[in-house]
């Protein structure tokens, strides 16, 4: 068979299944700009690995064709980084919720970036439940109510990309689900797929049916004359560490990220805050076991090993 | 109790050298030819607390340990007579344990005095440790080192113990030369020099007499063992055995007691023997990464306790929906419920191993009794995961982990992997000619599977149910077809898994009695009967139910119901196996004989505890001598 040569485009990444979320949700905007990136990358279908937890946005990879894994709720980011560990070929990628990620899931989102893995974790954050019918998530801030709650918020919202900092992740951005040139977030996608080490973009996403709060029209108002989102480049604000060898610019470049990830209200910065090309656990690993730079984890040989050494040590 | 074995222990306080004393002096009976069983019991603390190593040394193999006690090594008083100063306990001290002439080594210069003994038909060896010490290292001029190696006072200790218990201190002494060597040699001459010198100074305390005579047992041991050492294996190795000759890629933990002690030995082995272990943030994390793993081609497992195995359960369920080809989870089991009991043993948790998750899915629940069951379980899982595509709980506990006894050879052979069924395109892309469905609908309910990365292999999988192709459906009719494939599978699993990896069947076809029960247990159960036999007359057997999902209900069936007696024996609360046995059979065991102190049955328990069943007809019988 001659392969073909033919550049891949988005709809190879796409599914005939019947998509089912509302109509106008963010998450459409999501995976279309997921299938960009991946097109952008060519990465070939079968090398892809998506997985997500539960929600409205776990359904994601049912929509995308790629190897696909709709977890449970709350563990999308374990089951990615035990695909991941097993076969260092694949492209991970993780999805899920805000809920997900930040409520039920945090742990496992503050311990991956301890980890460091090569993989990517995009967190669809709509401030809601949405398959729970719009139950408050941890981005919604104190004093919020949605359309659908019965009462306002009284616990305050939670910072992700602040935590993202603070737990270890390498690469640290903000994206909006529904940029009006649809590139912006598919490019940011890629740029998080390529980085080395674990990837995390928060997504701002609208949820039309349950949060009135954060709408289209909301992210698009210019409240001083400025338009709300805006890139970080714009500013000129530089998140990338130069120098990785350097710990106080590292520190600086941290503490630049989680300064910023204050900013919200009349101004939502989107882009990049964090990056920097640290040692990886494939490569921590690699320095354990001589087999794990060579080849990935299936296709090693286990099935003669020889234990008789270990035996010896109990006689 | 069986005469003429020995029962040698030590005791003291926790982080004191306890565990490694007594692996020093049961692997040294064990070089002798001696036939070892032995076993440690510890609290939840790092330092302080009372622990104790047991060795048991007779002529014949021997599977569980006895109360009766011939030498105590106390490295504290409270070895000797317990705490006084506990407000709520029911041990009063090894010493009540010592046989008549019995003899205990202490420290002289501690704190225990002879008067606080109440027993005057014992030996009280009273041992200057330190200044014995001091003297065997002014020897060789490093008496200046003696408190920097305190620790070796254990050694003076234990040496003394060896002429107690009638052993060869020559023999003894070349346990440390081998454990020490190169760079550390001298570390091994100095603790055979410290053995020595506790050795003598016994010889001289007891007149060069001592009252047990160990050289006559090695003359005693029967013939048909292997030539050299035997191993001295624990539970806990064979598992780690087990997983490594079975092509185990990825091995994830979160720490528990008792079951991290596999995953070190796994962590620890893991370079030399190419295994990724992953220590993780939780349990949830642990199952979830293996489930991951799983899913993406590679062998994998998880070890944990009740505690652990409480978080894991979405994870079971989950595995078994999407038909994962496992994780192999080992489930160590301690004293529950909640934290419980977190370093005793118990049997507590069969019926929570048995659905552990919601709604009907199949899993396999396997229980081995003792090391080479594990091994083979252990090594098994694997291929059933693979072959079933569904997760495997293998039932151990606590002290199935500990324990270890002489065991000539761990048998290996004709061990052959099966990786199951599994799909591949060629080459082929996803939508050129057939499409791949990852969950098909099957003759016997297995769809094949390809691992990620294989191009044409595309699949879905989803925590919902779902269709052939692995996408949400609530499709009533693919609702009714998906529960009967993957149900199915059991029935598979059942009709294929052999009868003797089901159940075991020992002693006479037509006892007068029939014990039943899993696990640990088998290891007392047959000591007692075969004392039983020798001291009443009573010939029973002994049926060991290790295959409990897919419950074996014909293999069970037929051998009980001809027995002309049944008793249950569990180490738990509520003799869970006897209620499954009457749900899958519809057999009533009209006896149990229980124990849930949260530690094993001793020889002398069970003995007991099935003379007073057999002698009352009581339908419930309950033991414990409050050990320690
Ligand atoms: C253990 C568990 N608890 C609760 C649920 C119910 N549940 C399903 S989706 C969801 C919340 C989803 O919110 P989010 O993660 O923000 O995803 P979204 O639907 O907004 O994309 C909840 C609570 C569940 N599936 N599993
Ligand atoms: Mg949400």
């Amino acid at each position: 068979m001659i392969a073909e040569q033919k550049p891949l485009t988005y709809k190879d990444y796409s599914t005939p299944v019947h998509i089912n979320w509302c109509p106008a949700c963010g998450d459409f905007g999501i995976v279309t700009a997921i299938q960009k990136a991946l097109a952008k990358l060519q990465i070939p279908p079968h090398r892809v690995a998506m997985f997500s937890g539960i929600g409205c946005s776990g359904k994601t990879p049912h929509y995308i064709n790629a190897y696909g894994f709709h977890t449970l709720h709350g563990r999308v980011v374990p089951n990615a980084s035990g695909g991941r560990l097993a076969n260092r070929d694949l492209t991970v990628i993780a999805v899920g919720g805000d809920g997900d990620g930040y409520g039920i899931g945090s742990g496992y989102f503050v311990n991956a970036g301890r980890r460091n893995l090569n993989f990517t974790y995009l967190v669809f954050d709509n401030g809601v439940y949405g398959l729970t019918k719009g139950q408050a998530a941890p981005t919604l801030a104190r004093g919020m109510k949605t359309k659908s709650m019965p009462e306002p918020a009284i616990q305050d919202s939670l910072n992700p990309i602040a935590l993202a900092i603070g737990s270890g992740y390498t690469f640290v951005a903000r994206g909006y689900a529904l940029d009006q040139s649809g590139d912006v977030l598919a490019n940011l996608i890629a740029e998080a797929i390529q980085h080395e080490g674990s990837s995390f973009v928060d997504i701002l996403q609208t949820c039309p049916t349950y949060n009135d709060l954060m709408t289209v029209k909301w992210f698009n108002e210019k409240p001083q004359g400025n338009s709300r989102l805006y890139q970080l480049t714009e500013e000129g604000y530089e998140g990338v560490v130069k120098d990785v060898s350097n710990p106080d610019e590292i520190i600086a470049k941290k503490a630049q990220a989680v300064g910023k990830s204050y900013e919200w209200g009349d101004r939502v910065p989107l882009g990049i805050f964090y990056q920097a090309r640290l040692r990886t656990y494939e490569e921590e690993l690699e320095g354990r076991l001589p087999n794990y730079g060579t080849a990935p984890l299936i296709d090693w040989d286990v099935a003669h090993r020889d234990v008789s050494k270990l035996l010896g040590a109990l006689r | 109790m069986h005469k003429g074995d020995l029962t040698w222990l030590i005791g003291g306080p926790q982080g004191g050298g306890i565990d490694t004393s007594g692996l020093v002096f049961a692997r040294y009976a064990n070089r002798c030819g001696l036939r070892v069983f032995s076993n440690i019991e510890y609290h939840s603390n790092i330092m302080g607390e009372h622990s104790y190593y047991r060795v048991r040394i007779a002529s014949k193999d021997r599977h569980s340990i006895l109360d009766q006690v011939n030498v105590v090594v106390a490295l504290d008083e409270e070895t000797l007579i317990g705490d006084p100063h506990a407000d709520f306990t029911s041990f009063k001290g090894h010493l009540q344990e010592l046989v008549p002439s019995g003899v205990a080594v202490y420290d002289s210069a501690g704190k225990f005095k002879p008067s606080e003994a109440t027993r005057s038909d014992i030996t009280l060896l009273g041992v200057p440790l330190m200044d014995l010490l001091k003297e065997a290292l002014r020897g060789i001029g490093r008496e200046g080192d003696a408190n920097r190696l305190r620790i070796m006072t254990n050694t003076i200790a234990l040496g003394a113990s060896v002429f107690a218990m009638g052993g060869d201190i020559e023999l003894f002494a070349q346990v440390y030369r081998d454990d020490f060597k190169g760079a550390r040699a001298e570390l091994g001459e100095m603790n055979a020099l410290a053995a020595n010198a506790g050795y003598e100074y016994a010889a001289q305390q007891l007149g060069g007499r001592s009252p047990f005579d160990m050289k006559a047992i090695e003359a005693a041991v029967s013939n048909g063992h292997a030539t050299g050492p035997s191993l001295l294996i624990r539970g806990m190795h064979a598992c780690a055995f087990g997983k490594l000759k079975a092509g185990l890629h990825i091995q994830t933990y979160y720490p528990i007691s008792p079951a991290t002690d596999e995953s070190v030995y796994l962590e620890a082995n893991q370079r030399d023997q190419n295994l990724l272990v992953v220590q993780c943030e939780d349990e949830i994390a642990s199952i979830q990464m293996a489930v991951g793993a799983a899913n993406a081609g590679a062998r994998s497992s998880t070890s944990t306790s009740g505690p652990g195995f409480a978080l894991m359960v979405e994870g079971i369920g989950y595995a078994s929906l999407t038909e994962v080809p496992g994780p192999v989870v080992f489930l160590w089991q301690r004293g529950g419920p909640s934290t419980g009991l977190p370093t005793r043993q118990d049997q507590g948790d069969l019926r929570f191993a048995l659905h552990p998750a919601q709604g009907d899915f199949p899993h396999i629940l396997v229980a081995p009794a003792d090391p080479q069951q594990i091994f083979d379980d252990s090594f098994e899982a694997f291929n059933w995961a693979d072959r079933y595509q569904m997760p495997v709980v293998v039932l151990v506990d606590k002290y199935l982990s500990t324990q270890s006894a002489s065991l000539d050879e761990l048998k290996m052979e004709n061990l052959v992997i099966d990786r199951g069924s599994r799909y591949r395109s060629n080459g082929r892309a996803n939508g050129a000619g057939d499409e791949y469905l990852r969950f098909a609908f099957t003759e016997n309910g297995v769809s094949p599977r390809s691992f990620p990365g294989e191009e044409g292999g595309i699949f879905w999988s989803t925590s919902d149910e779902h269709d052939p192709r692995g996408h949400i459906t609530e499709d009533a009719e693919n609702r009714i077809l998906m529960m009967e494939k993957r149900m199915g599978k059991l029935d598979l699993a059942a009709s294929e898994i052999p009868g003797g990896r089901k159940i075991s069947v020992y002693g006479p076809a037509d006892a007068d009695v029939t014990l039943v029960g899993w696990g640990s247990v088998k290891g007392s159960v047959l000591d007692a009967i075969e004392l039983l036999a020798e001291e009443d007359g009573v010939r029973a057997s002994f049926v060991q139910i290790r295959l409990l999902k897919p419950f074996p209900v014909e293999e069970v069936t037929a051998a009980l119901s001809n027995a002309k007696r049944l008793i249950l024996v569990e180490n738990n609360y509520t003799g869970q196996l006897g209620g499954l046995v009457r749900e899958m059979t519809g057999i009533h065991i009209p006896q149990k004989v229980l124990k849930y102190d949260g530690r094993p049955f001793s020889e002398e328990e069970l003995v007991e505890g099935l003379r007073k069943a057999l002698a009352t007809g009581d339908a419930r019988v309950h033991v414990s001598h409050l050990s320690a």
